[in-house]
């Protein structure tokens, strides 16, 4: 088998004494979106360097595709992309030249450089401008020209640090856009910083809640929003007609219904299993209507600060 | 490297800095030739015909100082202009990150960057040293002997490693130091100390060690003298001034400012050979070269140990 695209184990940095990152173990398999989430200066970016070769860690193995990023950098930075949180582009130089200096420092022939480069400029939109100086540019088109920055070189696996920070709602749907069609068209492997939660929640196949250099909780949103706020139960959000004791009653006596609270027409149904066909039957039969039931999901937002109410 | 060499050197040519320190230089050079060759007409009656050329370079008018005490003038702030912000200036516009990502060894980002600005100085160099060759053939109206096109080039060279050495000092505080104008301040202090205090401390280190008055033995005169030149060579500008002087002027054959009546006796008058020449400048130029390393080699040591985030 194949070795996964990300692995760390034991991954440990140290700066001056405090830890920024604690013995982190991470598996990122082929095609994965992963979510790397936490407050600022919880040790995500710092991570990422590590991952990149960009830093020395302190302790531990950081690998990407099998080969050790502090030995074997340059490897590792042939087959990556890397999407920097404040990502600087030469002022000067139009978005072509720009990407240009970038597929030579690949080495990617100039032929085969300059199809790619009109490619990348195409999927994110800047094909108009690209022969502007990048000095011209909102702050969103940069970002988006950071995105065919790290695209034109061919990636097996992107790192995209806080890739929606600092832009409009607009512009950051987009960017999560391109971030699904290039893992979904182009099978890349993607880690995405952010402590924006409710943006990556949407596009994060698995995600991974980091605080003070540790990973607090790690796998699918969903799962994790089970195990973390409902203690591993099903949670229904039930909204009928006309709420009596003798409903509550009913559901009550359902099987695998553990908990029902009522406030006027809505109840609050806490079970251990997926209870949603016998409680809307238990509504007919006692004369009333459901108008809305829900399976209650959690977003990060709940996940995240039940956390940090922990620390 | 070479992507890194060609895309710095685009920028140099295609940068103000550049232009206004040529056209500036361009002129000091110009006028200083001018008056050479006016005051090199005027007497030509009493001074030998020998290397009439190369005194173009080192004559001084009676308003002008000669070519080479410009250039151990201005080589310093070339060099400095050009290296004092090729890596600083990077890492705060944020294109640092992104260009190590890429699959290159930071040495050869160094080392591009290096060589691109040592190739715009040796193009800015040469021309001026073409520029100023044509002016003199017109005016004086001699045409250079072999010989002396060899003491020229081999000025030249010299010319070369002494900006370079600038240079790489230019380069070095740019990595050391984060903000620019903390690395250009710094280097100026160093090239202002260098060029001018220096003598200064020569003078207080030999009045110490060795102190002379109006009935000193000869040997204490020579000691003093010894030291007081020693201090001087710690200087890459007195270093660079001995070595044109010697080159330039094939009549010189001491360094040193007192010569002794029984040293002197038997000595046959008469030009040296370039080889001769070279000869007594050799320390010179090693330790011209060394300096350049030191300056590597510190570089080196800091930038490759260094965590590169992008803030």
């Amino acid at each position: 088998m194949a070795p996964p695209v990300v692995e760390t184990i034991k991954l440990t940095k140290d700066y001056d004494g405090t830890r920024a990152v604690d013995s982190l173990d991470l598996r990122i398999e082929e095609g994965e979106i992963f979510g790397f989430l936490g407050p600022n200066g919880a040790g995500k970016t710092t991570t990422i360097l590590m991952l990149l070769g960009l830093t020395e860690p302190t302790l531990g193995v950081a690998k990407v595709c099998g080969h050790d990023a502090t030995r074997e950098p340059l490897k590792v930075k042939r087959i990556t992309g890397y999407l920097p949180e404040n990502v600087g582009f030469y002022e000067d130089l139009t978005a072509r030249e720009n990407l240009r200096y970038i597929t030579r420092l690949n080495r990617i022939p100039e032929r085969q450089a300059s199809g790619k480069i009109d490619e990348v400029l195409e999927i994110v939109g800047l094909s108009e401008v690209a022969d502007r100086e990048v000095g011209r540019f909102s702050r969103g088109m940069k970002r988006r020209l950071g995105m065919a920055d790290v695209l034109v070189k061919d990636p097996r696996l992107v790192f995209l640090d806080e890739p929606t920070a600092g832009i409009d709602p607009d512009g950051a749907s987009q960017i999560l856009d391109f971030i699904v069609s290039m893992s979904k068209e182009k099978g890349i492997t993607v880690l995405l910083s952010s402590h924006l939660l409710h943006q990556v929640q949407k596009i994060c196949d698995r995600v991974g809640i980091i605080v003070k250099g540790c990973m607090v909780a790690e796998g699918p949103v969903e799962r994790l929003g089970r195990e973390v706020v409902g203690g591993g139960q099903n949670a229904l959000e039930v909204q009928v007609t006309e709420s009596s004791a003798n409903l509550i009653e009913s559901i009550e006596s359902i099987p695998g219904v553990k908990a029902v609270e009522c406030s006027g027409d809505m109840l609050s149904i806490r079970g251990d299993k997926d209870v949603r066909a016998e409680v809307s039957r238990a509504i007919f039969e006692n004369g009333s209507l459901p108008l809305h039931i829900r399976a209650q999901d959690y977003t990060l937002e709940e996940i995240y600060l039940k956390y940090f109410r922990e620390e | 490297m070479r992507a890194v060499f060609w895309k710095e050197l685009a920028d140099y040519f295609g940068s103000w800095r550049f232009i206004i320190i040529f056209a500036v230089i361009c002129l000091a050079a110009l006028s200083a030739t001018y008056t050479a060759a006016q005051t090199i007409r005027g007497d030509i009656a009493q001074t030998p015909t020998e290397y009439v050329f190369l005194r173009l370079f080192t004559t001084s008018g009676e308003t002008l100082p000669s070519f080479i005490f410009f250039l151990s003038f201005f080589g310093p702030l070339i060099g400095i202009i050009f290296g004092f912000d090729v890596i600083n200036s990077e890492r705060s516009r944020g294109t640092l990150s992104r260009v190590l990502s890429q699959p290159l060894f930071r040495d050869s980002v160094i080392n591009g960057k290096f060589l691109a600005g040592l190739t715009a100085i040796a193009i800015m160099l040469a021309s001026i040293i073409l520029v100023v060759s044509g002016l003199g053939l017109r005016m004086i109206g001699v045409a250079p002997a072999p010989g002396e096109v060899a003491r020229i080039g081999v000025f030249f060279l010299i010319s070369l490693l002494y900006v370079g050495f600038w240079l790489g000092l230019g380069i070095l505080f740019s990595v050391l130091f984060r903000r620019t104008i903390t690395s250009v301040l710094a280097a100026i202090a160093i090239w202002i100390s260098l060029a001018l205090f220096i003598s200064m401390f020569a003078g207080i280190a030999a009045n110490w060690v060795a102190p002379v008055d109006q009935h000193s033995e000869a040997e204490a005169i020579l000691e003093h003298e010894r030291i007081y030149d020693s201090v001087m060579r710690i200087s890459p500008t007195t270093l660079f001034g001995e070595a044109t002087e010697t080159v330039l002027n094939p009549g010189k054959r001491t360094l040193r400012g007192v010569v002794l009546v029984r040293e002197v006796e038997g000595m046959i008058p008469g030009p040296l050979a370039l080889g001769q020449s070279l000869m007594l400048v050799w320390p010179h130029l090693v330790a011209l070269i060394a300096l350049i390393l030191i300056c590597f080699a510190v570089s080196y040591v800091r930038f490759m140990r260094e965590e590169i985030r992008a803030t």
